[in-house]
């Protein structure tokens, strides 16, 4: 019992420096939120529903750009797609639990979530890993719960936060998160790609330009690589 | 457009992608050509929104140097590449946007 114990507060403690790295982003969202026009109680809502900071951020900017709900869906299951790639990393080590407790670590797997608990079993192989992987999401659950309210509830002090500018804190954090993968030549491809199909098919309704700029992105960088590999295998 | 539908359906979205192996497990297979195709996601679709948002605010296109927009986005990007400090180049891009908004 106490090695559970212990290994739920390890897991807490270690997703800890993560829970405080997101403090801007989830007031941030929850801010933006309101201002885009959801209620506070819905912001808070897709916290706790969805569970995922950066489609949250993309959702709140594609519902102030009057997006269609097929749109802001696909766009939500894109972003994310890369989480099944972390189901299936923990999936080996994951045999002996229950499915109530699988599925709720597949709740809880969020980008930081899982490289605390990928971390972990690098380290420790699966020792305690359950009760571990728990402590590390139910905290950053939490922890992602907290900030979401506290900056619903500013949007909802001040109305006016939507006029300041906060457009531009979205746009401001997420290209300070890409610029710094701009060192080499295929995110540049892959970026420029996609910037270029979003500047001409901005004028799509429902934000359709976005999807199409995403594919085009990604195609940008898988000829890319289908190029590297080849001259790889030439040389 | 209703607030439960939203939630719904970007609840299935996330949820699916997770769960996937966790909860599906051995009859799923990930394809290698999409685990590459993955990598280039986020820099595709954060760019693709960021784009439109910093030539055109609001949906007026302004590209020149006195768009808060745009100058402010660049000092976030070019401050990130340089530092690798997020929350410095977040602050840096803040405050110029205020003073070219606000001066």
């Amino acid at each position: 019992m106490t090695t559970v114990r212990h290994a739920v507060f390890a897991g807490a403690r270690d997703a800890l420096p993560l829970m405080i790295g997101t403090l801007p982003f989830g007031v941030i969202y929850g801010t933006t939120a309101v201002a885009a026009g959801l209620s506070p109680l819905a912001a808070l809502a897709m916290s706790v529903i969805v569970f995922a900071g950066s489609a949250q951020f993309i959702a709140v900017s594609l519902i102030s750009g009057g997006a269609a709900l097929p749109v802001i869906w696909l766009t939500t299951f894109v972003v994310n797609l890369r989480h099944a790639l972390y189901s299936a990393t923990v999936h080996p080590a994951a045999h002996g639990w229950a499915l109530r407790w699988r599925a709720l670590v597949a709740f809880w797997l969020t980008d930081e979530v899982f490289a605390v608990i990928e971390k972990r079993l690098m380290e420790r192989g699966n020792e305690a890993l359950l009760p571990y992987a728990l402590g590390a999401g139910g905290g950053f659950y939490l922890n992602w719960l907290t900030w979401t309210a506290i900056g619903a509830w500013l949007g909802q002090q001040f109305p006016d936060l939507a006029g300041w500018g906060l457009d531009f804190a979205m746009i401001a954090t997420f290209a300070a998160m890409i610029a710094p993968q701009l060192r080499a030549p295929t995110p540049v491809v892959v970026a420029l790609a996609a910037g270029t199909t979003a500047w001409l098919a901005r004028g799509l309704p429902f934000k359709l330009g976005l999807i199409l700029a995403a594919f085009a992105g990604v195609a940008a960088g898988v000829w890319m690589d289908h190029k590297r590999k080849t001259r790889a295998a030439a040389a | 457009m209703t607030v439960a539908a939203l939630l719904a359906g970007m609840f299935l979205a996330t949820y699916l992608t997770r769960a996937s192996f966790l909860v599906f497990g051995h009859r799923l297979r990930f394809p290698p050509a999409l685990k590459a195709a993955l990598h280039h996601v986020p820099v595709a679709v954060l760019t693709a929104i960021i784009v439109p948002e910093a030539l055109a605010p609001g949906g007026q296109v302004d590209v020149s140097v006195s768009n808060p927009w745009l100058v402010g986005t660049l000092v976030a990007a070019v401050v990130a590449r340089l530092s690798g400090h997020l929350l410095l180049s977040l602050g840096v891009s803040f405050a110029v946007f205020g003073l070219m908004r606000w001066w």
